[in-house]
């Protein structure tokens, strides 16, 4: 504790915490007020703002592209605010000579096929589903000559990489078609890669695909990246599972339960990941998780009943907001501490069986039962909660979470002065506690804390901030007149 | 409207042409009139290439965002797609195309423009859509490195750091590739190359392979890099976890800057003219451009923050003092003066106007205790206190359900400041998050591991103190007014990445191989040849220009940084950055996380 103090007391003074307090000698504040100030008085000499905005930089400009797509859309004829557009463009061009370059990005790289933009890569790999969507479409025959073309699998690669068409259909044996891949890989192009994986996916045995791609990396990657995307959850797994990444599988598996909507089926498909082959930490949470999820389908089954039948007090007089499905397990105890507080171990719904099935930590569980019961404003809970005996009968409050916590979740709650001096006076901190007390008006606690340090210049002081004839003055007024304390000033 | 572009040591007006030269030429090969329909998050770097007017200039009339459903009725001929390369989109395509009206409304064409790239799986599954062939054009839009300000370009690839380091799919760093062989095209050959982590060696793979199969075909143009750096994310993945404290960095941080607009709670802008007492206050929240064209941003961006004050309240007093000329203009010939300035003047006070709301937003957190008290335990992990055991302040913000990401920030920067975690530590850290958050966070905690971010400590030793000591991640004593080192971004932590760049320049890194080897990947020198006749010579006292590119996203912070040294008088080098993304800490987090959604297909 003492060595704490000392390295806060050092982290204070040190260069590095200055860095965001804001210097009093060259205050911030009042600078930022000063060109504030400024900034206003202006005002009266320069009128108009509208006016202003057409030389200023701020503002959507106007004849930005998303600017104009509110404004084309919601009107149906040439709309006044693409003249304003036009304006600016001029203005625009005007001060951009346009000899500033000669270049088209697409000039450098590409051999682009000027009128073959029906053409594309995939119709190359299967030239013969053309027709099943747009028979119109197909080329003629004589079109079909540069497929016949013997390129070999460089040439097609990077014909595909500059956009052009070429049939990859021509590759026959497993040779030339992964000589076709490694080709692809080693020109770097994600979409030529992809190409290639699809129409090998598409003509080769899965073992086969699986087994050449463990031996070439990048490829793989890219083709567990595409499934992924794709969604072909089946293929992926399999993948997964030749290649003997049990971890991925089970990951990948688990991913799933994202999709299932409805808490039965989820939980079900939940209980079936707990045997998948997670690493051993990741097992247990998987566990928790499922352990969780068939909690809370109990709990809320039970808790709409008890809501629907409007028998029981807390629910009608604090309705539900939301299922508890899908919560999160704090989230869930929070419930439990608020709906079902005062039930026994026994029962799933109360929280110190969930406590303990899931191993909370004691922190946690103090926090999230203090705000609960705060909330709902039972104090002789939130007494109960950090009162212990000890083995004399001696009751004393403990609380794994520091009093100042505990006053600032109290203070939250608004919690009655009465209450919050109780915990205001625990805390450990003098200073902390000092700042407490008058903050909340603990005027007990302050009075205490000066007569504890013996502090009658302060006592003096705070004795104006209470009320004239107050209980608190004649506290003050009886203490400062005790002659057997020895102040210190 | 790009004349910040041209404003740096590199002319980068010139990529943008290109890029709206290409644009105008798609627009062209659609005769007659045309709606596009954008992907949205395509509107958004488009909007720093062209503006509606362009696209008005080639008959574009209408302009939608892609919904599933019938399209809006319009009166054109062409209906055009910008679309990026993604399958849900070509599912909502297909949806617009199968729900056209044939029969009542008059027949129009289709056409599909991929950004930045054709993808064979996306024509795949417009296919299994049975629409592929409804579209006449099916073209591509290279648009890989979109020029944000006069330093510096991003491809704003959301998922690049995912698929580098998780997927291992490398096709964002063929984009990165394909995007530094058309900057060459423009700039000339970067004669060297430097590249550190396996990312950043497999783009210089694909570049040096590029030029070889493109040689010939490139117009000979006087180099103006000097050198390329080549930087993989995960080289460095603490810098993105620590709070920026820059300005820009604030700003990106709490509000977020998406090419380069930020929107801001209206509140502070409302305008308070007399007698109007508050009544209408805007609701819409305001929307900012931010870049170097405006000058009193250029000023303050990568200024650390507690050293904006200062300056806003120096503008504060010289607008003040310039209007106030106004009393001694007694001549017509004063008065016209004065006049003619007076835009210019408005210009500035409505900046003042706007930074110095920002400031006060900025300010109400940065000064709140939550924000100290994390300041507080970063700054402790990065200067190696305490990093090998549970953090109460961690342990508290998962007690009080503070936001996920947050957490995460903070578990991962004390993994990564402690070479990992001790299990006890990691599995503690864990549960309390699953426990709190819900489990199905298992899915992300495994991406972090992957990508590792999040890991145990395995080898049973702690790297970090070394590098930190041998790079100077911590510096004690930080001046965030005049700074004179770049830790003054993040108040006391140098950078890494930042780093490693400055020491490339001088003295190079052979001094500090050691420290090279306990970081990620290998690091390498590439040489690649001029053309006769275009080796450089430099003049005497000329800086030399390299471009930093960061293959997986880098932070405004780091930008200051790279600006700073750049403006160091006996620096000798400036630097153009490029990154696959502009990212913070949270954007990051996010685009590791599992979608807990289910998937729409």
């Amino acid at each position: 504790m003492n060595r704490v103090k000392v390295d806060e007391e050092e982290y204070w003074h040190s260069s590095k915490c200055k860095a965001f307090t804001f210097d009093d000698e060259d205050d911030e504040l009042s600078q930022l007020k000063e060109s504030k100030r400024a900034v206003n008085s202006l005002r009266d000499i320069v009128d108009d703002d509208d006016d202003l905005e057409k030389f200023s930089w701020s503002g959507e400009p106007v004849g930005s592209i998303s600017w104009s797509i509110k404004e084309t859309a919601s009107t149906s004829n040439t709309p006044e605010g693409s003249d304003l557009g036009l304006q600016k463009g001029s203005s625009s061009i005007a001060s951009f000579p346009k000899q500033a370059s000669s270049y088209s990005l697409s000039s450098f790289f590409k051999g682009r096929n000027k009128h073959g933009s029906f053409q594309s890569l995939s119709d190359a790999l299967t030239d013969t589903g053309f027709k099943n969507y747009a028979p119109e479409l197909r080329r003629p025959k004589s079109e079909y000559k540069d497929y016949d073309s013997v390129w070999s699998p460089k040439e097609t690669v990077r014909r595909l990489q500059s956009g052009k068409v070429c049939s990859l259909e021509r590759f026959h044996s497993l040779q030339e078609k992964l000589l076709l891949l490694d080709e692809a890989v080693a020109g770097h192009d994600g979409n030529v890669i992809m190409a290639v994986l699809i129409f090998l996916k598409r003509t080769l045995k899965k073992e086969v695909l699986f087994h050449e791609l463990e031996l070439r990396q990048v490829a793989l990657r890219h083709l567990i990246h595409f499934l992924k995307d794709t969604g072909d959850q089946k293929l992926l797994l399999d993948l997964f599972r030749f290649l003997d990444r049990m971890e991925e599988v089970a990951l990948t598996q688990y991913r799933e339960h994202l999709a299932i909507q409805d808490a039965e089926k989820r939980k079900e498909f939940l209980k079936g990941c707990i045997g998948l082959p997670f690493s051993s930490e990741d097992s247990a949470l998987v566990q928790d998780h499922y352990t969780l999820l068939e909690r809370q389908i109990i709990i809320e089954a039970n808790d709409k009943h008890l809501e629907a039948a409007a028998q029981t007090e807390i629910f009608r007089k604090h309705p539900r907001k939301a299922s508890i499905l899908n919560m999160p397990l704090v989230t869930t105890l929070f419930y439990s501490c608020f709906y079902h507080y005062a039930e026994a171990e026994g029962t799933f719904s109360s929280p110190a069986n969930l406590k303990k099935t899931f191993k909370i930590s004691d922190k946690q569980y103090v926090l999230t039962a203090l705000a609960a019961r705060a909330k709902l404003r039972a104090w002789h809970d939130v007494d109960a909660l950090f009162t212990t005996k000890n083995w004399l009968g001696y009751t004393k409050k403990k609380a794994p979470i520091g009093f100042h916590r505990v006053v600032e979740i109290l203070q939250r709650n608004n919690a009655p002065v009465q209450v919050l001096q109780d915990y205001v006076r625990l805390v450990e901190d003098v200073e902390t506690k000092l700042n407490f007390a008058m903050k909340y008006k603990c005027h007990d606690v302050v009075i205490d804390t000066y007569k504890d340090l013996k502090d009658r210049l302060q006592l003096m002081a705070y004795r104006c901030k209470v009320d004239r004839g107050s209980p608190a003055e004649e506290k003050i007024d009886s203490i400062l007149n005790n002659p057997q304390i020895r102040w210190k000033n | 409207m790009a004349a910040h572009l041209s404003s740096g040591r590199v002319n980068l007006t010139t990529l943008r042409e290109a890029g709206r030269r290409e644009l105008r030429e798609f627009l062209d090969k659609c005769a007659g009139s045309k709606a596009i329909v954008w992907d949205e998050y395509l509107t958004g770097p488009f909007g720093l290439i062209a503006q509606y007017s362009l696209l008005k200039e080639h008959e574009v009339e209408k302009m939608f965002t892609l919904k599933p459903g019938r399209l809006p009725p319009a009166d054109v001929k062409n209906i055009i797609f910008f679309v990026r390369p993604r399958l849900e989109l070509m599912d909502i395509i297909a949806d617009n195309v199968l729900s056209e009206d044939r029969i009542r409304s008059p027949q129009r064409d289709f056409h599909i423009l991929f950004v930045p790239r054709r993808s064979l799986l996306c024509e795949q599954r417009l296919k299994d859509q049975g629409i592929l062939g409804a579209f006449i054009h099916r073209e591509e839009y290279s648009l890989d490195l979109i020029p944000f300000d006069g330093d510096l370009l991003s491809m704003e690839s959301e998922s690049a750091f995912k698929e580098c380091y998780l997927e291992n799919d490398q096709t964002s760093l063929y984009h990165a590739a394909k995007g530094l062989m058309t900057l060459q095209a423009l700039y000339g050959t970067i004669p060297q190359i430097f590249g550190k982590g396996e990312c950043a060696r497999h783009v210089a793979n694909m570049m040096i392979r590029m030029k070889r199969e493109f040689s010939g075909s490139q117009n000979p143009v006087f180099p103006v890099f000097d050198t390329l750096l080549l930087l993989d994310r995960n080289v460095d993945s603490m810098t993105p976890l620590a709070t920026q404290l820059t300005y820009e960095g604030l700003i990106d941080e709490i509000y977020g800057i998406q090419n380069t607009y930020v929107k801001l709670p209206p509140e502070k802008f409302a305008p308070k003219k007399q007698g109007e007492g508050g009544k209408d206050l805007p609701t819409e929240p305001k929307k900012l451009q931010l870049n170097s064209a405006e000058e009193l941003y250029a000023e303050i961006r990568d200024k650390n923050f507690n050293a904006v004050g200062s300056v806003l309240s120096k503008r504060a007093k010289i607008i003040s003092a310039a209007f106030e000329e106004r009393h001694h203009a007694k001549t017509v010939g004063e008065i016209k003066q004065f006049v003619s300035q007076l835009p210019h003047m408005q210009a500035a006070r409505s900046s003042l106007a706007n930074h110095t709301s920002i400031a006060e937003l900025i300010k109400d957190i940065t000064t709140s205790e939550d924000f100290f008290d994390n300041l507080t335990v970063e700054q402790e992990f990065m200067s190696g206190v305490d990093t090998d055991k549970v953090n109460s302040y961690v342990e508290d913000c998962i007690a009080q359900k503070h936001p996920l990401i947050k957490i995460l920030r903070l578990v991962c920067l004390q993994s990564v400041c402690n070479s990992g975690l001790k299990q006890k530590v990691l599995d503690y850290y864990k549960r309390e998050i699953l426990q709190t958050y819900g489990y199905e966070h298992i899915l992300t905690l495994n991406n972090l591991e992957k990508a590792g971010l999040l890991k145990p400590q395995t080898s049973g030793r702690n790297n970090y103190p070394t590098i930190r000591k041998t790079l100077r991640l911590w510096m004690d004593d930080v001046n965030e007014q005049n700074p004179h080192d770049i830790s003054y971004v993040y108040s006391g932590y140098a950078p890494l990445s930042v780093r490693l760049a400055q020491l490339l320049a001088r003295p190079g890194w052979r001094s500090i191989e050691e420290v090279l080897k306990m970081l990620p990947g290998p690091h390498f020198e590439e040489r690649q040849q001029l053309p006769t006749g275009l080796q450089k010579k430099r003049q005497h006292g000329e800086n030399k220009v390299t471009l930093v590119f960061f293959l997986g996203g880098v932070t405004y912070a780091e930008i200051a940084a790279l600006r700073f040294l750049s403006q160091m008088e006996d620096g000798g080098t400036e630097y153009v950055i490029a990154a696959t993304k502009l990212i913070n800490g949270t954007s990051w987090m996010k685009s590791l996380m599992e979608k807990l959604e289910p998937p729409p297909f």
